[in-house]
């Protein structure tokens, strides 16, 4: 049966989909990070099973064998592995200055913030002015 | 030596990065990091002319010859898009200098710096190679750069934006790569000059079209299409000004040039008009896209996030000319490509000299500032009228041809609409105007004085070329017909 026969697509597309799920529903950015992973982790599976050729033996040249699988998507994938990371951790540090800055990581509270930010900057625009003095450290509290 | 240009080209701007980090002097870091740009700019001039003397350069990377190797292929479309980045990463340093001194604590100089360089090297490594997967390296070195240099931002929101942007680019990168190895699945090959020969054959497969749907989907994303464009207004308001002028004058630019490189040189124009409904696609999120940010610009209150509104619509029109699909249509995009390179980076230099003075970009605090800032907002105002297409300007020179090129396929009611949105473009410039000449501030700042020098001259570098290029269009019309013409003769590309 075909639909067996694919079953690495099948593990490929599910994971692709809980990842793309939770970066989309989820609020919390720890959470859409892990999800981000995921979905990246899903491609990597795409790339590593595409190289597979049936009875062919690891790349590995030898008298003994004929067929081998094909090693330049792993290859490809290594970079892929590496690019995932780094944006792993770039992620994470900037979860860790938002906390440090707004004292969340819900997606939610932060919005909040970000709209009374607006909200007050709005109304000074109209006239209803706070501070008198100008000055980078004025306009960032 | 001249041989090895293409390679230099990504080389100089990638050791030059960590460099960056072993100087560690601010100063010394500053000054190095102009004179590796100048030294790429110069690379990308020798390109130019020799791509003139030769038509096409192929450089193989380790002598390994192409389908094997990865390769590097400089035309003319390559060249031009070289030229734009380079000149646009010089120009941005210079003003860089004394706006990143102000913007930024000290101890961070020399890490803005090292990302400004480490995002040029993508850039450029974007638009150099022949190979489909090292697109996606590029474009991740490139992105994950521009997420620090916005997460540098002074305001906390910088952070936020940053975190949407890292978000929404690894998404578009990642369907990237799903794309490219769908592909390769059918193909065998990565090199985009292989996979335009051997994809015709399996040019009705499921799995080509859903390799092209995702690979379109991701370098929209990238390039901030309409619907897909929601990281893109944050990220430039919060980022540093000096990183927001090279952003937006380059690395939207280089994802348009990913999708011209793919939809006309892999899988061909007609391809876009006959199997999937590419051409309607685009034209309709263009000009959906125009409409809705330029109203959108017109109510923003901080004048960095208004420009960054008017970003995504000038990508607008870019994408009209690319769905328009004929020669002239490509070439209006590619005209536009240079010409809103040169007035976005004079805009937003303009506005980081504003923000050196005031420390402020919300348009409230802009009022009166005429009188004090005279040169600074004079550029603010010319390049304004750019925006909206005024003749002599560029912008002139961008909407006429693309108008010639609806014109040509007969679509009176899409050239209205875009004469229409430029209507919208003149509301939002004299929303400035209006604010910066004609209102009273209610406190007067006494020591508001122009733009330092530093930055004065290459904002009017930037504003000169605007009007020079709007009156002499001889090397953006002519590089960027030829360019075109290249993608539509017989094979696309040899």
């Amino acid at each position: 049966m075909n639909l067996i026969g694919l079953y690495n697509y099948w593990i490929v597309v599910v994971l692709m989909m809980i990842g793309f799920y939770v970066v989309i529903a989820h609020e919390n950015l720890i959470k859409k990070l892990v999800g981000l992973s995921i979905f990246q982790t899903s491609v990597f599976f795409f790339y590593i099973s595409m190289g597979k050729i049936s009875d062919a033996t690891p790349p590995i040249l030898d008298p003994r064998f004929d067929l081998y699988s094909n090693p330049l998507p792993h290859v490809l994938i290594l970079t892929a592995i590496v690019v995932g990371i780094a944006t792993t951790a770039l992620g994470l540090a900037l979860v860790v200055r938002i906390q440090e800055s707004y004292g969340s990581i819900e997606e939610y509270e932060i919005q909040t913030q970000d709209t009374q930010d607006q909200m007050e900057s709005q109304l000074e625009a109209y006239g209803f002015r706070k501070k008198h003095v100008l000055s980078i450290q004025n306009l960032d509290e | 030596m001249i041989e090895h240009l293409p390679i230099l080209q990504v080389l100089i701007p990638l050791l030059g990065a960590p460099l960056c980090l072993i100087l560690r002097q601010p100063r010394l870091v500053a000054m190095f990091a102009l004179l590796i740009s100048t030294l790429t700019f110069m690379v990308s001039c020798g390109l130019l002319q020799q791509v003139m003397l030769h038509d096409v350069l192929v450089y193989s990377l380790g002598g390994w010859p192409a389908p094997w190797g990865i390769e590097y292929r400089i035309d003319y479309l390559n060249s031009y898009l070289l030229l734009i980045v380079s000149a646009m990463g010089a120009i941005v340093l210079v003003a860089s200098q004394t706006s990143i001194a102000r913007e930024l604590p000290r101890n961070r100089h020399m890490l803005y710096y090292t990302a400004y360089l480490l995002c040029l090297t993508g850039l450029l490594g974007i638009v150099c190679t022949a190979d489909a997967f090292n697109i996606f390296v590029f474009l991740e070195i490139s992105s994950l750069s521009s997420y620090t240099l916005i997460a540098l931002g002074n305001d906390r929101r910088a952070l936020t934006a940053a975190y949407q942007y890292l978000i929404m680019g690894t998404i578009g990168a990642t369907f990237i790569i799903i794309g490219v190895g769908l592909m390769y699945m059918m193909t065998g090959t990565l090199n985009m000059y292989d996979l335009a020969e051997r994809l015709p054959a399996v040019n009705n497969s499921r799995t080509v079209l859903s390799a092209i749907g995702f690979f379109i989907v991701g370098v929209c994303l990238k390039l901030a299409l309409f619907p897909l464009h929601l990281w893109l207004p944050n990220a430039y308001a919060f980022a540093p000004s000096a990183a927001t002028a090279f952003m937006a004058a380059t690395s939207t630019k280089v994802a348009v040039y990913v999708l011209i490189r793919f939809v006309f040189s892999v899988v061909g124009a007609e391809f876009m008009v006959t199997v999937l409904p590419l051409q309607q696609i685009f034209i309709v999120l263009g000009v959906t896209g125009v409409f809705a940010t330029s109203i959108s610009a017109i109510y923003q209150l901080n004048i960095k996030r208004l420009f960054a509104y008017s970003s995504v619509a000038q990508i607008g029109y870019m994408i009209i000319g690319l769905g328009i699909g004929t020669q002239l249509g490509l070439t209006a995009t590619l005209i536009h490509l240079f010409n809103h390179a040169l007035m976005k980076a004079a805009l937003f230099l303009a506005i980081g000299g504003v923000v050196y003075r005031i420390g402020s970009s919300q348009l409230s605090h802009f009022a009166g500032l005429g009188k004090q800032m005279p040169f600074t907002m004079a550029a603010i105002v010319a390049g304004g009228l750019s925006l909206i297409g005024v003749p002599l300007t560029v912008g002139f020179i961008s909407k006429w041809y693309l108008v010639l090129a609806l014109l040509e396929k007969g679509w009176w009611p899409l050239t209205v609409l875009v004469l229409i949105s430029s209507l919208l473009a003149v509301l939002y410039v004299w929303r400035i105007v209006e604010w910066v000449y004609f209102t009273t501030p209610r406190i007067i700042i006494d020591d508001v004085k122009d733009a330092p020098l530093s930055q004065l001259v290459p904002i009017w570098i930037l504003v000169i070329a605007n009007i020079y290029f709007g009156i002499d269009t001889s090397l953006t019309v002519g590089i960027s017909q030829k360019a075109a013409e290249i993608m539509f003769s017989v094979g696309g590309m040899f």
